[in-house]
């Protein structure tokens, strides 16, 4: 294997003999990669910009508005679960910062609601790195992580109830105010063009990440992070960094949330609902491909009203299906339902570079 | 560069895992361009050593000069950075990343033009790496898998690379051309600290050898002074 004797590249660095084809191959598989994503994920926007024309009912609208919303958890969920492997239990913590931060800055503070939104996930990405900071300098993982961040998301429920700034067990409400200016919609067609804003600029992050050398050292801290940290990559700050982008993606659903039902309490945003609303749609869609969540986040939306049309009585019992649903994806589709219902996809995605032109993410 | 100027040199160095010591006044050095092989059997020490050295252990005692400089405790990053570079033993490749993306993790740390130049010379020393660049570095055989760790390890641009056990569970023939390579990156100037189960073949490489012994070292000198000693022979070596 080694008969080409060539400079070791300790020495490259000041002869620096570049050979112009393989400096190529990189640059090469980079446009393709991201031209192929902007290439899916413009197409998906267009169907979506247009699907209320198709499906104008307020049912199919309330639909895809919700299906969006889970989007946006789960897409904040696989950040730092798919793409870093740090599975978190308690992602409403963040969920629930940008929620009450919001309504702080316009409640208490009489500020406007995009103030609110910006303050929200400035919170949100600062409350990510905190928990990633804390828990990833003292080596916290696996299960370790999982119980740490459910046990703060339970203390921020338990704060949020106590103290008065939050409103206490009272929860909050926001003045109603329909109209741009203030991020509330007289219609639901301003909330739906609204969430699809975010979840296409949070999946547009998503594959950058995916594709970008950030994303790449991050599966590699995720795959072996010894041998991460041996080629000289900070694993806590990227994983750090990770989350951060999470909690403010998480926080800027939350401050979705609050715009759109125009109430929140601590049980509401810091309840173990939404943490699990949010690893479920990027567990059953696919952890760490770019995606999935979407794919996940439909899937549930679907299960869901399937339960409210068949057991309409029982409350919550979409949470049961969640269950049964999650419990058959780990043991027949452990990589999700983007690789499972769509070889092509992985196929496009695993080692083959020669069908890079086929269109897929 | 001065061939006698010491990159590496660690004195009375103490370390383990939390409060289990397991080394204890350990003393190396290797100079600029050689190759030292460190033996030991099994449990003795020299994976711990080379996870202390490269800061992934924080040692209890004793200094650990890379180029005049006291790295003990620094962290791995910074340590990489400054060009000691290890092989981590059982290749640790990422399976999930592409080659390419393997081997570009190697220079991580550097600029945009330094990581192509890198890419360039490893691929040309390794065009089998070349013509697998997109495939899954899992998909790669147990021998091609340690020349890309190696390959990886070469990316950092490395002063001193420390090699842990890396003709582990290689076929026969890999074996050979893993020896071969390492003595062709000694002649271009590299040094190498060599962790290895091959003692005759590291021995007929290396210039001077130490022995690590229940986490303290045993012996130090030359092949042939270690080869002459009977009873390290015995003790050690098995041979």
């Amino acid at each position: 294997m080694p008969e080409h004797a060539a400079l070791p590249p300790a020495m490259a660095r000041h002869a620096a003999p570049v050979a112009p084809g393989s400096q190529c191959v990189e640059l090469r598989r980079l446009n393709h990669a991201v031209a192929r994503s902007i290439r899916t994920l413009s197409g998906l926007g267009v169907l979506f910009v247009l699907a209320p024309f198709v499906f104008h009912g307020e049912f199919q609208i309330t639909f895809l508005t919700l299906a969006l919303y889970v989007t946006l958890l789960g897409v904040a969920w696989n950040m730092l679960g798919g793409f870093a492997g740090q599975y978190s239990f308690g992602h409403a913590i963040f969920f629930g910062v940008g929620a009450y931060a919001a309504a702080i800055v316009q409640v208490q503070g009489g500020l406007n609601a995009w103030f609110g939104w910006v303050a929200g996930m400035c919170l949100g990405g600062l409350a990510g790195a905190a928990v990633g900071a804390v828990s990833f300098r003292y080596g916290l993982r696996g299960s370790y992580f999982a119980l740490v961040t459910l046990a703060i998301a339970e203390v921020c429920r338990i704060i949020a109830n106590s103290i008065s700034i939050t409103g206490a067990g009272v929860g909050m409400m926001i003045p109603l105010q329909p109209g741009l200016a203030h991020l509330q919609f007289a219609g639901k067609l301003g909330y739906y063009y609204w969430i699809l804003a975010m979840v296409t600029v949070a999946l547009a992050l998503s594959s950058w990440v995916r594709h970008s050398r950030f994303g790449a050292a991050l599966a590699a801290v995720r795959d072996n992070e010894e041998s991460a940290r041996a080629l000289g990559i900070d694993a806590t700050a990227l994983k750090v960094m990770a989350s951060a982008l999470s909690g403010a993606l998480m926080a800027s659903a939350g401050v979705f949330y609050l715009q759109y039902f125009h109430y929140i309490d601590p049980t509401l945003v810091f309840g173990p609902a939404v943490s699990v609303q949010a690893l479920l749609a990027a567990i059953v869609g696919g952890l760490g491909s770019v995606l999935g969540p979407l794919i996940g986040a439909i899937a549930l939306a679907v299960l869901n009203e399937i339960g409210a049309h068949l057991f309409g009585g029982i409350p919550e019992f979409s949470m049961v299906l969640y269950g049964i649903l999650l419990i058959l994806i780990v043991r027949f589709m452990p990589h999700g339902l983007a690789r499972g219902v769509a070889p092509l996809v992985r196929r496009l995605r695993g080692a083959s570079g020669r069908r890079e032109d086929t269109a897929g993410a | 560069m001065n061939r006698a100027e010491p990159l590496l040199e660690i004195n009375g160095l103490a370390s383990g895992y939390g409060p289990i010591g397991i080394l204890r006044a350990i003393t190396l050095s290797v100079r600029a361009g050689e190759i030292v092989a460190l033996l030991g059997s099994n449990g003795a020490g020299k994976s711990t050593l080379i996870r202390t050295l490269c800061g992934l252990l924080t040692p209890s005692a004793g200094s650990i000069c890379w180029l005049g400089r006291d790295i003990a405790g620094a962290s791995s990053q910074s340590i990489v950075a400054a060009g000691l570079v290890q092989v981590p033993e059982g290749r640790r490749i990422f399976p999930n990343l592409s080659v390419q993306d393997n081997l570009l993790l190697g220079s991580y740390r550097r600029g945009r033009a330094a990581r192509q130049a890198n890419l360039a010379a490893v691929i040309e020393r390794f065009p089998r790496l070349g013509e697998r660049a997109r495939q899954a570095a899992g998909t790669l055989s147990g021998g091609e898998q340690q020349m890309l760790a190696i390959a990886r390890a070469l990316m950092a641009e490395p002063r001193l690379l420390i090699l842990d056990e890396p003709s582990l569970g290689l076929s026969p023939k890999m074996v050979d051309t893993l020896f071969e390579l390492i003595s062709q990156l000694h002649r271009q100037g590299l040094a190498i600290l060599l962790v290895e189960q091959h003692v005759a073949q590291s021995l007929a490489l290396a210039s001077r050898a130490y022995v690590l012994e229940n986490g303290a070292m045993a012996f130090s000198g030359t092949p042939a002074q270690l080869l002459a000693s009977d009873q390290l022979r015995r003790a050690y070596l098995g041979v």
